[in-house]
């Protein structure tokens, strides 16, 4: 089944408000390798981006399944960094889909934000969409 | 001063099944392709990998700490660090090229090459470009870091 081109430009709606604990960004900081836990590491924000990703995963009419999805690539832009106490909401659009024979190329780009709605950091997820084998 | 090519960081980091344990845990992200041989064979891989987000998490961790030697020493409450001036990671883009294969027994060694790939005077910007290889081959591609708030001279004629 081909991806849903009614997708592209749809925006989901914000994910449930993600609390970050200094417990959290410490297990996450000595996963990655960090050497500071005093404020999350960069990639900590994949947490945000997945929860907003997993709606996306768990919707009935993209077209694709989880099995056939494989992250390409992904990109942050970070307006501060998160740091414990934090509360985020990742809101994501799926900004773009190209189709590339039976496959395509899904770009979902979150935004996300702290407890009074300033932005901390945006999410661009790119997804390698295989054709249901 | 810095200049485009220079290495700023390098590191090497050496994963076991430990360490993708260890980030399943912490991210959440419980797919057996990252735990189980039987399950990542059944879907034609080569073994077990490493999450290609915990590849990107540790290949930015020789920036960050190059960054947080350029900053003053930390005083103050968190949100008072967070918000102060001073250089800090404001973007961080990798493409997933390859596959890092983490053996049950022998792990994988990931080898981390920070280098200053453009500056940018005026604004204060440098892109630090990462290459990162395991086996011998890069399996980021495009890994790319942009440091802002730096103090950088112009550049000098000659």
């Amino acid at each position: 089944m081909p991806v849903n081109p009614d997708l592209q430009g749809r925006t989901y709606p914000p994910t449930a408000p993600i609390r970050v604990s200094a417990e959290h960004i410490a297990q996450f900081a000595a996963a990655v390798g960090a050497s500071d836990a005093s404020s999350a590491p960069p990639t900590y924000a994949i947490v945000v981006q997945q929860a907003a990703l997993d709606a996306l995963l768990a919707d009935p009419t993209t077209g694709f399944e989880i099995r056939n999805v494989v992250h390409g690539e992904q990109r942050f832009a970070y307006a501060r960094p998160i740091v414990a106490g934090d509360e985020l909401t990742g809101t994501m659009t799926i900004s773009s889909i190209r189709t590339l024979g039976a496959n395509a190329m899904l770009t979902a780009e979150t935004l996300i934000v702290d407890g009074s709605g300033e932005t901390v950091a945006t999410a661009t997820s790119m997804l390698l969409v295989g054709a249901d084998a | 001063m810095i200049a485009v090519g220079d290495v700023i960081a390098e590191r090497d980091v050496h994963l076991t099944r430990d360490t993708l344990r260890a980030y399943a845990e912490a991210s959440g992200d419980h797919n057996p392709i990252h735990q189980d041989d039987e399950v990542a064979a059944s879907v034609g891989l080569p073994g077990v990998i490493a999450h290609g987000m915990l590849t990107m998490g540790l290949a930015v961790q020789p920036v960050v700490d190059w960054v947080a030697a350029l900053r003053p020493a930390p005083s103050g409450s968190l949100s008072e660090r967070s918000e102060s001036k001073g250089p800090r990671i404001t973007g961080y883009g990798v493409r997933f090229t390859r596959m890092v294969v983490v053996d049950a027994e022998t792990g994988a060694d990931v080898h981390i090459t920070a280098t200053v790939g453009a500056l940018d005077a005026e604004a204060g910007t440098a892109r630090i470009d990462l290459t990162v290889t395991a086996a011998g081959e890069t399996v980021l591609g495009k890994a790319q870091v942009t440091v802002s708030g730096l103090a950088l001279d112009t550049p000098e004629a000659g």
